[in-house]
């Protein structure tokens, strides 16, 4: 009468897990200009855009191999008009199919398609409770419609997922942020700590909270969940930066998660096309099952006979894999050392002199002013190559 | 969670999120919830196929019990209910 609880992490096995996971980035556009988006920052140089057939295409061969879960995300997924046949293909293939949405474009006559088309939750992103910061962070007046969308998730008796990204800037709201999230009626509340990738570390200085204000995030949070019980989960996603071990990144490379971007670039993760000297596979030129199993980019970091020391001869290797490779590239300019969030890694102190930063109380000193994530910053950012603050070594 | 009560004229059924289905790949019976699966083993697969938001928790029970015959197993399958709403998997419906 056992039950499993969440399906992978068996690392001791060598053949090729399946993937569970689908996340199709079906646009790189995107209304709002959120400072710590995750999308490469520069993607006003990714290629064209997937056809209809060829994403229905994708998800066909993807469901054969296994996965389960289909994130139709972006850039904002409303900003194209096919998600509703989207939707239809990949509720018809047995996907639990989530999209996930700032809710710009999610009209009512929307709405009503996808669950005719058998979606099956939306996960909303707010950037703050309150209408000022939301709508600075995001560098857009969209508070008040996001507001409205919620509203009409919960008429169509959608599950919703409250999806907050939190900062130095908003982190202190967290009571306002949960109180929000329960007059909503939301199900599932995620407070993901800020990751230092792509906008985000371009903005790290302004973003990382201080040990004090996550204390406190803690503390209220866990109030909340006693609180509700069952009637909503909260997910505290806990900034690595603060970690003295490195997260199992997505539960290892090539090992449950399949990332589709705009252009067909098929990749491990959202921020794997910046590691140099790997050239990956395009939906376009491969099936889905030769990229999983046999392309030498999902192969490049499988097992561990890539590691190096302190990681090689590590025990815990089987847990956190050397925790994330994009960061190991992002931070000490190579991605087979060990993820400098790690205490043994002898680049720890990259991040370590970061969080020491963030003590100072209120604004952090000398940065450069906040940036957006828009067209313009994006091309600027792609002549430049890497963002100015990734101190290659 | 061990406070809940299921009892047996309750009627059984899915909270609204999860999805319940067969995976070739997996082999096996699981629930689909946002961003996650839980893979059930044979038997939570063989009483989860029984909730369907009309049969009670007895008559889940007797199903089972007529299905695989000569076994006791309204503890283990009681049992089972109790843990499952406890993780919000089921809940319990009104009756009419």
């Amino acid at each position: 009468m056992d039950e499993a609880g969440f399906a992978p992490s068996k690392p001791a096995e060598r053949k090729i897990s399946n993937p569970l996971w689908l996340n199709a980035e079906i646009t790189f556009r995107c209304p709002l200009h959120c400072v710590f988006c995750y999308n490469p920052v520069d993607y006003a140089r990714s290629g064209p855009e997937l056809s209809t057939e060829d994403w229905l295409r994708v998800f066909r061969e993807a469901r054969e191999l296994g996965a389960v879960q289909l994130g139709i995300s972006g850039g904002e997924p409303l900003m194209r008009d096919d998600v509703e046949v989207m939707v239809a293909e990949a509720h018809r293939l047995g996907y639990y199919t989530n999209l996930l949405t700032s809710g710009i474009g999610l009209t009512e006559k929307r709405i009503a398609a996808f669950k005719e088309g058998g979606l099956d939750q939306i996960q909303l992103s707010f950037q703050d409770s309150t209408r000022e910061l939301n709508d600075f962070l995001s560098s857009t007046r969209t508070f008040d419609l996001k507001s409205k969308v919620a509203k009409l998730i919960k008429q169509y008796e959608y599950p919703m997922v409250l999806n907050v990204v939190l900062h130095r800037l908003n982190i202190d709201h967290i009571q306002a942020i949960l109180d929000m999230a329960e007059a909503m009626g939301v199900e599932h509340v995620e407070l993901a700590n800020t990751q230092y990738y792509s906008w985000a570390l371009i903005n790290r200085d302004q973003l990382i909270p201080s040990r004090e204000q996550l204390v406190r995030a803690e503390e209220i949070t866990n109030q909340f969940r006693a609180r509700m019980g069952n009637r909503c989960k909260v997910y505290f996603v806990v900034p690595d930066y603060y970690a003295t071990r490195p997260k199992a990144c997505m539960n290892g490379w090539g090992s449950v998660f399949l990332n589709i971007a705009s252009d067909g670039l098929a990749l491990p993760c959202h921020e794997a096309r910046q590691l140099p000297g790997i050239t990956f596979p395009n939906v376009r030129d491969h099936d889905v099952r030769w990229i999983w199993h046999e392309s030498p980019g999902f192969n490049a970091y499988r097992g561990d006979e890539w590691m190096k020391e302190p990681c090689r001869s590590c025990p815990e290797k089987t847990k956190d894999f050397g925790g994330c490779r994009c960061q190991a590239y992002m931070l000490t300019g190579d991605a087979t050392n060990t993820d400098p969030v790690c205490d043994l890694s002898p680049n720890h102190h990259l991040i370590t002199d970061v969080v020491e930063k963030a003590q100072v109380p209120g604004q952090p000193v000398k940065v450069h002013p906040i940036v957006f994530r828009d067209d313009k910053n994006s091309r600027k950012l792609s002549e430049k190559g890497q963002p100015e603050t990734t101190p290659v070594g | 969670m061990s406070e809940a009560r299921i009892a047996p004229e309750a009627v059984i059924e899915l909270e609204r999120q999860y999805r319940f289905q067969w995976e070739p790949a997996q082999q096996s019976h699981v629930l689909l919830y946002p961003e996650g699966m839980i893979k059930l083993s044979g038997s939570a697969g063989e009483i989860m196929k029984c909730v369907d938001g009309q049969t009670t928790a007895a008559g889940i029970v007797e199903k089972l019990e007529r299905a695989f015959p000569g076994n006791d197993l309204r503890k283990d399958v009681m049992e089972f209910l109790e843990v499952a709403y406890g993780r919000g998997w089921i809940r319990t419906k009104q009756a009419g």
